[in-house]
């Protein structure tokens, strides 16, 4: 009969090891599809397909909404003086410093088209208000200029611009 | 300290029980034998009150579930329908949505009653935090359940809410659009949080339990901060705390009553009477009162990240308080400056509150971060240098002394 000390391994350690190996592999393959179901479902990835938006109706000034990705898109006509207000400014002095040119598509400096979503805590701002005449946020108070960019307020960032592209001279496809 | 065993049963069947699951001498040494301070004051009351408080919630949002409908479309149509055709809808939800503010503030009670009398300090950490751990899962819970009437209000906090992580670095987009189930805060969102809203009750009812055990080893804290010596310094809890905490108990149902039948909408905000519209956000957006101290931290700072920051660990301080406090004595009864500085903190957490519901500009927003860098002085500036610099009052040899005086040398 052999005798056998605790140091050695036997077959128990390697049950011991082998049982927490597979029970480790097992615990995280049932953690991700808990963790993942919560993410976009499929549907919901599918609602977020590109959208067209014809801007001929949009008259200078006007702003108008439009909802992609559950989620409100500003679209504004912007005026000669709005433009110019946006334009006439020392990018280097603003808070997230970006010329309005890069902002809008080349030749389109009309039209600026944003997520009208606040980049605080997400509310949304209102149009033609606050003292730049851009968008304020009631929430908290962010004040946005004519370009979107954040003048004044909690908001760390612009407000962000959704990829879309011109598919006619008066049509914009949004994704 | 756990109550001497003393029961007795007296009929056959209750022998028969006790040999198998001696559930009525668990009952009998945790509440009807078991020693209190004898010179516990009414404000001891309020963790009877909370217990009350939480079941009333289980029952009220049990019954409100057999009505309510968790989806986008549905969720606010069903609400009405349970306001109007629904026999005693009205009552159960006011009830219910009444009830909540009523478990805040017996909770900020109970809290600042712990803090005053020094309750976090040793031997009493553990049931302190298990207190805090309490406090953060009403929180989680009552915003959970503000969103499911799908108003403008309730969509326009879970939007602002989820949205504070997005301040984390890097993964910020991420976590938020893995919370939302979305783009936006939406249906996935509003399923998910009726499904935890259900679920953190319950959690709160397993931490409480663990609260009341920590409570049953340690004992009860009690006005003089002075450990018990002797039995002449406790009485049993039935009767003498049995008919305080019901009194006291009738006392707060009354103002919970006054709520409900009178101004069951007063704490409440007309916009949430409006269904969601994800277009449009509310002019003025101010969370429930309970939350507006930490809405007015996370206002105070003008950067988004560190708002945040400060939201979060202007409540996680509270779990760090026993450390913080470096005082040997514990009540304040035997501190004269702390005392002072404890009411000045009251002060400046019923300040934040105001300011809370406040527009954030101005005079207002330099008033919050005035006191926003004094609520977390009074934790990291005053709380550990009183205990240093104080001189404490000579405390009495023990409760009986303090109650009886001379007497109690007889």
């Amino acid at each position: 009969m052999t005798t056998m000390s605790s140091a050695e391994h036997t077959r128990r350690d390697f049950l011991y090891i082998a049982t927490g190996a597979v029970g480790a592999v097992g615990a995280a393959a049932v953690t991700w599809p808990l963790i993942s179901q919560m993410n976009p479902d499929a549907s919901t990835v599918a609602a977020g397909a590109p959208i067209e938006v014809d801007l001929a109706p949009v008259a200078e000034g006007q702003v108008i909404k439009v909802f992609w990705r559950g989620k409100p898109i500003f679209i504004n006509h912007r005026s000669k003086k709005e433009i110019d207000d946006a334009r006439n400014v020392n990018v280097g002095s603003l808070p997230d410093p970006e010329p309005d040119q890069q902002r809008v598509k080349s030749g389109k400096d009309e039209w600026l088209v944003l997520i009208g979503i606040c980049t605080h805590l997400g509310c949304i701002p209102i149009a033609h208000q606050g003292s730049y005449n851009g968008y304020f946020c009631p929430c908290h108070g962010s004040v946005y200029d004519t370009s979107g960019r954040i003048r004044s307020g909690p908001a760390p960032t612009n407000l962000p611009l959704p990829p879309y592209e011109f598919v006619s001279d008066t049509k914009i496809r949004i994704g | 300290m756990s109550g001497h065993s003393t029961y007795q049963p007296q009929s056959a069947f209750m022998k028969w029980m006790e040999r198998r699951l001696p559930i009525a001498s668990l009952v009998h040494s945790s509440f009807v034998v078991y020693p209190t301070p004898r010179n516990l004051n009414y404000w001891w009351t309020f963790g009877a009150i909370l217990s009350v408080m939480l079941v009333a919630q289980l029952v009220t949002g049990i019954v409100l579930v057999m009505h309510y409908t968790p989806h986008e479309t549905m969720a606010f149509n069903s609400v009405e329908h349970l306001m109007r055709d629904v026999n005693y809808g009205w009552l159960i939800r006011y009830l219910h949505s009444n009830g909540a503010a009523m478990f805040f503030l017996a909770a900020y009670v109970h809290m600042f009653r712990g803090m005053y009398y020094g309750s976090y300090k040793e031997p009493r950490e553990v049931l302190w935090i298990l207190g805090v751990i309490i406090y953060v899962l009403m929180m989680a819970t009552g915003f959970m359940g503000y969103v499911l009437p799908w108003g403008q209000m309730s969509f326009w906090a879970a939007t602002v809410i989820t949205n504070l992580f997005s301040a984390i670095p890097l993964v910020g987009e991420a976590v938020v659009t893995w919370l939302w189930g979305g783009y936006s805060v939406s249906n996935p969102t509003l399923q998910r949080f009726f499904s935890l809203h259900y679920l953190l009750p319950f959690a709160i009812v397993g931490v409480v339990v663990l609260h009341v055990w920590a409570l049953h080893v340690v004992g009860q804290n009690n006005p003089t901060g002075v450990e018990p010596k002797s039995d002449k310094d406790m009485v049993p809890f039935t009767p003498h705390a049995t008919v305080k905490d019901s009194f006291m108990m009738a006392v707060f149902l009354i103002l919970y009553a006054w709520f409900v039948f009178y101004l069951p909408n007063y704490l409440g905000h007309a916009d949430n009477y409006i269904q969601a519209n994800p277009a449009v956000t509310p002019a003025h957006i101010v969370p429930e009162w309970y939350y507006l101290p930490f809405y007015a931290i996370l206002r105070a700072i003008p950067d988004k990240l560190m708002g945040v920051v400060a939201l979060f660990a202007s409540i996680l301080i509270l779990a760090f308080l026993p450390w913080l406090d470096t005082s040997k004595v514990k009540s304040a009864r035997y501190r004269p400056l702390y005392r002072q500085f404890f009411w000045i903190f009251v002060a400046v957490c019923v300040g934040l509150g105001w300011l809370g519901a406040k527009p954030a500009e101005g005079g207002y927003v330099l008033a919050a971060r005035v006191l926003t860098f004094y609520y977390f002085a009074h934790f990291l500036i005053v709380l550990p240098l009183l205990g240093f610099f104080e001189k404490t009052k000579p405390l009495p040899n023990s409760i009986s002394e303090s109650v009886l005086g001379e007497r109690s040398k007889a």
